[in-house]
């Protein structure tokens, strides 16, 4: 009961908690750079989880195996041939989503998300952990991406994933989709996520206190 | 010990400069381009500006409700604002898009960063760069000074090159260049407040008399941009530019006399002023002469503005008695 517990908090803590983009501000490139559209922030979500998931699995089975000196290598090479596998399955498959993403699908190989788990979590914990732990932490990178995505697009293109939202009397708003639309998004986005948490935070500490 | 001192730290004696008063000066100086952009654009032009004023007071007063700050709607600053951000887009301009504008200017680049004081770039400026970049076309519907613009429906009007994109011969068809005396009364095309140099210079003339501004920043400015528009801007060569052309046209002699001496975002040491001023002027010759756009004033104070606290680092006075060498000694 209590391990499934540690489960349950693993996977959430990736989601919420820590979430990569909003809490840990890891992986701050691809974030600006792709959500330019919700397909776009879907498919270098899930891309990232993919690549994170495998590579968190077979970091945890080695490592025992690993030697200290060279880990960080071995996880850089570990990392990169999953990448490159997803990159060719995205090739094969949505070749439009993948020309659409270009250099950042490679540059997953350097996404801090991944290497910081593998470094932080993976390399000390049990294979089934490691894997929430990669999930966990891929679905709320994926979250982040679709959030900020989506204001983004509906603002700067007057879309949705692609499907056309307003009136042809919409003018949109061009800068969101353009990179100081990015930056804007992500700092009013962190604004308001940083006053709910601490709202929540409040609350927590004051019911906390009436408990005494 | 019925005659209690008080005892604090200086300054003992304070002047009657205010805020409020600095603020009031400069909306007097606006008056006269104000009354320009009226005479050559139409009721259309007031309509803009008072909207834009309003929307940036409103902005104001609601984020200090909102942040529950003390109100600063009383400083006058977002009235300056939003006069200067009126002056800087077309009359064309739809009036949902001048209010989009205005919460850019106050609420984003202004109260976003602490509000008057701290911000880092002119919201003004800022705020016509960010209409530029999302619509292109709107913030470029020039009319001929006198055309009857409708107060909605605006897209439909009849266009006409601004003297600048003329000169530059952007517009593609050979137009005939407006005459000095246009360019200076503000007879031709162009942002609402930008257009007559008169106006600007009389607002100008009187924030000089008022000791609100120094001349170093429009002085070094101008110069800049007539040296290197006259050996650069030229179709026949080197040294053929037409400097009194490009300075009469365009935005230089609103961004000099109003934007580019704007206390927060422009260095407060002499000498830093003066790099200041050169180089507005440097990027602006770059981007009329090599750039993409006609005009490139807006985005040389801009950019200057970002340098500001480098060169203000640069250029603060030493301390007296402090000498270089003890600054080693310590490091």
């Amino acid at each position: 009961m209590n391990n499934n517990n540690g489960y349950l908090k693993t996977f959430i803590n990736g989601l919420i908690n820590e979430n990569p983009t909003f809490v840990l501000f890891l992986g701050m490139c691809p974030t600006l750079a792709v959500t330019t559209g919700v397909i776009n922030g879907v498919g270098m979500g899930l891309s990232t989880m993919a690549v994170l998931v495998c590579s968190n699995v077979v970091i945890s089975l080695l490592r025992k195996f690993i030697p200290d000196k060279i880990r960080i290598a071995s996880f850089i090479v570990i990392i990169a041939g999953f990448v490159t596998i997803v990159q060719m399955l995205l090739n094969a498959y949505v070749p439009a989503l993948s020309s659409s993403l270009g250099i950042y699908i490679p540059l997953i190989v350097v996404n801090c998300i991944i290497l910081g788990r593998a470094e932080a979590f993976a390399s000390k914990n049990s294979i089934g952990r490691s894997a929430l732990d990669g999930l966990g932490m891929g679905l709320g990178f994926t979250c982040a991406l679709v959030i900020i995505a989506a204001v983004r697009e509906i603002l700067g293109a007057g879309t949705f994933a692609g499907i056309q939202l307003f009136g042809s009397g919409f003018q949109p708003v061009s800068i969101m989709i353009l990179p100081p639309g990015a930056f804007l998004t992500l700092g009013i986005l962190l604004a308001v996520i940083n006053i709910i948490s601490g709202r929540i935070k409040n609350k927590r500490n004051n019911s906390e206190k009436e408990g005494i | 010990m019925d005659n209690l001192l008080v005892v604090s730290h200086s300054p003992h004696i304070s002047g009657k400069n205010t805020v409020r008063r600095t603020m009031l000066d400069v909306i007097i100086a606006l008056i006269p381009a104000f009354i320009a952009g009226v005479l050559v654009f139409g009721y259309r032009a007031a309509v803009v500006t008072v909207t834009c004023v309003l929307s940036c007071v409103i902005f104001e007063w609601l984020w200090n409700k909102i942040m529950k700050k003390p109100t600063t709607v009383g400083d006058l600053s977002a009235i300056v604002t939003g006069m200067l951000l009126a002056f800087n887009v077309p009359v064309t301009l739809p009036l949902w898009m001048v209010v989009i504008g205005a919460f850019f200017a106050i609420v984003i680049v202004k109260q976003f960063f602490g509000g008057i004081g701290h911000n880092f770039m002119n919201p003004a400026l800022a705020a016509r760069a960010f209409l530029l970049a999302s619509w292109a076309l709107a913030m470029t519907t020039w009319v001929a000074p006198h055309t009857a613009v409708p107060l909605w429906n605006t897209a439909d009007v009849v266009t006409s090159a601004t003297p600048l994109a003329a000169y530059a011969g952007t517009e593609g068809t050979v137009q005939q260049l407006p005459s000095y005396l246009d360019l200076f009364l503000g007879n031709v095309g162009g942002c609402i407040g930008e257009t007559s140099a008169l106006a600007i210079l009389i607002g100008g003339i009187y924030l000089l008399a008022r000791k609100v501004i120094k001349l170093r920043v429009p002085l070094t400015y101008l110069a800049t941009v007539a040296l290197g528009t006259w050996i650069f801007a030229g179709h026949d060569g080197l040294f053929t530019g037409d400097a009194l052309y490009q300075i009469l046209a365009g935005g230089v002699m609103l961004g000099a006399f109003f934007m580019a001496t704007d206390y927060t975002t422009t260095p407060y040491t002499p000498v830093g002023q003066i790099i200041f001023g050169i180089g507005c002027g440097v990027i602006t010759v770059l981007i009329r002469v090599w750039g993409g756009y006609p005009e490139g004033c807006s985005y040389s104070i801009l950019l200057m503005n970002i340098v500001t606290p480098l060169i203000d680092r640069v250029t603060a006075p030493k301390r007296y008695g402090a000498s270089k060498r003890r600054k080693e000694a310590k490091a």
